[in-house]
């Protein structure tokens, strides 16, 4: 059996995964396999294969012109490297990424850890977006005095945010 | 916190104490982070990297579990150290290539080791002897909370913590057990272990990876997929399918000792005999024969008192440790001489295996059953 990489030389190592019960199965040889990283023991995982392999066109769909506007980072720039600019490429990229990670993980959204300082920003926004239909719905009212006050408030909430 | 103390000790994990620690040599769990809106190391310009290099190391090197740490630049670092650290499995093969911009901060013990800019700006590592992966996690966990309250991580609220490579967001986490299995290898049913384990969503590799070609009957399990699953379910699902993966063992070797008593006696009889006279050996052969000495040590044909001495051996008689012991470069012919002289000499007053001693229990009926995914 050749290898799915290079196609040229006997595979030796074979991987197999069940991704939403459809069997994916990757064969490489010794070369590819220490060039894919697979020896790495914490840093491989197939899912990294089918990237590099098939993956990369998956993101091209999405954003096909599409530059991250923090990192400058862009689709020709991911299928060289398997890996991501920085933190912001996840939003640039997001309609190419959603059907990448639907195949490579168990769901599509984490469920996991949250971190205080996240878990901060959510309550803040959630007050923030609250607070912002109170004052529409004051406007509407022509209840100025109580528009006014959640306006302060809303300003208020600005400035904790921006900290 | 000097090199050369990081040589002279052997580091918690490699003493061997943790439960299950005859099947399971090791527990690790890694965190990946990253801070918002800076570029991953990857994609970083080298002044970048240092930038960001410059604000994290300190505050890791501040952290209360880093007092009297080892903090290194991996610039610093000479190629034979970093290939040191990669054997103990305190770095990455990859943070091994990495120089400028690059550092790695370990505490005493060696049970915990971030590396920064890595792939990601932050790997977090927590080694433990044994099966103790919770634990592990506990302790890379708490470090993480300590660390977000300084460092502006890079999270979003669908998707978890973002991180260079889409395999990895989400939880970030890679949860991993270093398993040590003759038993099933000598009864040849590695293959099987390892296809079931396959299908169910972990992955199997060797040692140092080396193909699925494992070296010294040592297999590492870990997960794949870290998005959509809650970090203490991956690590419940992962202890489970490790203590069956140790029952599995248990049973192997006792089918071994009463059915197949003479194979088992000639293969420890062989590694005794070529360990204590060879004059030469590849650290392949030696990794595969120290396996069968320490299945010999767990089944009793040695006392106890041996299992430290032939632990050490494992670690000790890699390459680098080799060279970094002997304190100078040696080609694989001059290496081979010296393992093979270094393991003669620390088995020189080993008594020869006795097979009398071996033990014929019952298979332990204190581990659950396991789960039926065949
Ligand atoms: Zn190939
Ligand atoms: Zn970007």
């Amino acid at each position: 059996m050749l290898c799915d990489v290079c196609k040229c030389n006997d595979a030796s190592v074979f991987l197999t995964q069940i991704i939403e019960g459809k069997m994916q199965k990757v064969n490489l040889c010794d070369a590819c396999s220490k060039e894919k990283g697979v020896q790495d023991p914490t840093g491989f995982a197939l899912a990294d294969l089918l990237l590099g392999i098939g993956a990369a066109e998956e993101i091209e769909k999405g954003a096909p012109t599409q530059k991250c506007v923090v990192c400058g980072f862009t689709q020709v720039d991911f299928k060289k490297t398997g890996r991501l600019g920085c933190s912001e490429c996840y939003v640039t990229f997001s309609e190419g990424l959603g059907s990448l990670l639907k195949v490579m993980h168990k769901g599509t959204e984490h469920v996991g850890k949250l971190p205080q300082r996240a878990f901060r920003q959510i309550e803040l926004t959630d007050k923030m977006r609250s607070l912002a239909t109170n004052l529409e719905k004051a406007v509407a009212e022509e209840n100025y005095e109580d528009a006014a006050t959640l306006r302060d408030q809303i300003k208020q909430l600005e400035h904790q945010i921006a900290d | 916190m000097k090199f050369n103390q990081i040589m002279a000790s052997g580091g918690e994990w490699l003493r061997g104490e943790g439960p299950h620690h005859q099947v399971v040599v090791s527990s690790r769990v890694r965190l990946a982070r990253n801070l918002r809106h800076r570029a991953f190391p990857g994609w970083a310009k080298k002044a970048e990297r240092t930038l960001i290099l410059e604000q994290i190391k300190p505050r890791v090197e501040e952290l209360p579990e880093m007092q009297d740490s080892f903090s290194e630049f991996l610039s610093d670092l000479s190629a034979l150290e970093k290939q040191v650290l990669v054997e103990r499995h305190l770095i990455s093969r990859e943070h091994a290539a990495k120089g400028i911009g690059s550092a790695v901060v370990m505490n005493r013990k060696q049970t915990l080791s971030i590396m920064i800019n890595e792939e990601d700006h932050l790997r977090m590592q927590s080694i433990r002897s044994g099966l103790q992966l919770k634990s592990a996690f506990k302790l890379v966990d708490k470090i993480d909370s300590v660390l977000e309250g300084k460092l502006d991580i890079a999270y979003d609220q669908r998707l978890g913590y973002l991180t260079a490579c889409p395999t990895n967001v989400g939880t970030g986490m890679r949860a991993s057990a270093m398993l040590h299995l003759p038993g099933l290898v000598l009864s040849d049913l590695i293959n099987q272990v390892i296809q079931a384990v396959n299908k169910i969503g972990l992955a199997v590799r060797g040692l140092y990876g080396e193909g699925t070609e494992a070296m010294g009957n040592l297999f590492q399990i870990s997960n794949q997929t870290t998005l959509g699953e809650k970090e203490d379910e991956i690590i419940a699902r992962l202890t489970k399918v490790i203590e069956t993966i140790i029952e599995k063992e248990h049973d192997a070797r006792q089918v071994l000792i009463q059915k197949k008593s003479d194979t088992l006696s000639d293969q420890i009889g062989r590694a005794y005999g070529v360990l204590t006279y060879a004059h030469a050996m590849t650290s392949k052969e030696a990794l595969n024969l120290l396996s069968i000495m320490k299945l010999a040590v767990d089944l009793g044909a040695f006392s106890e008192d041996r299992r430290l001495p032939i632990d050490e051996l494992f670690i000790d008689t890699q390459p680098a440790h080799l060279q970094k012991t002997s304190q100078q470069k040696l080609n694989a012919e001059e290496r081979d001489f010296l393992r093979a002289q270094i393991i003669r000499e620390r088995l020189k007053n080993f008594p020869k295996p006795d097979m009398n001693k071996v033990a014929r229990e019952p298979a332990p009926k204190s581990l659950p059953a396991p789960p039926n995914n065949e």
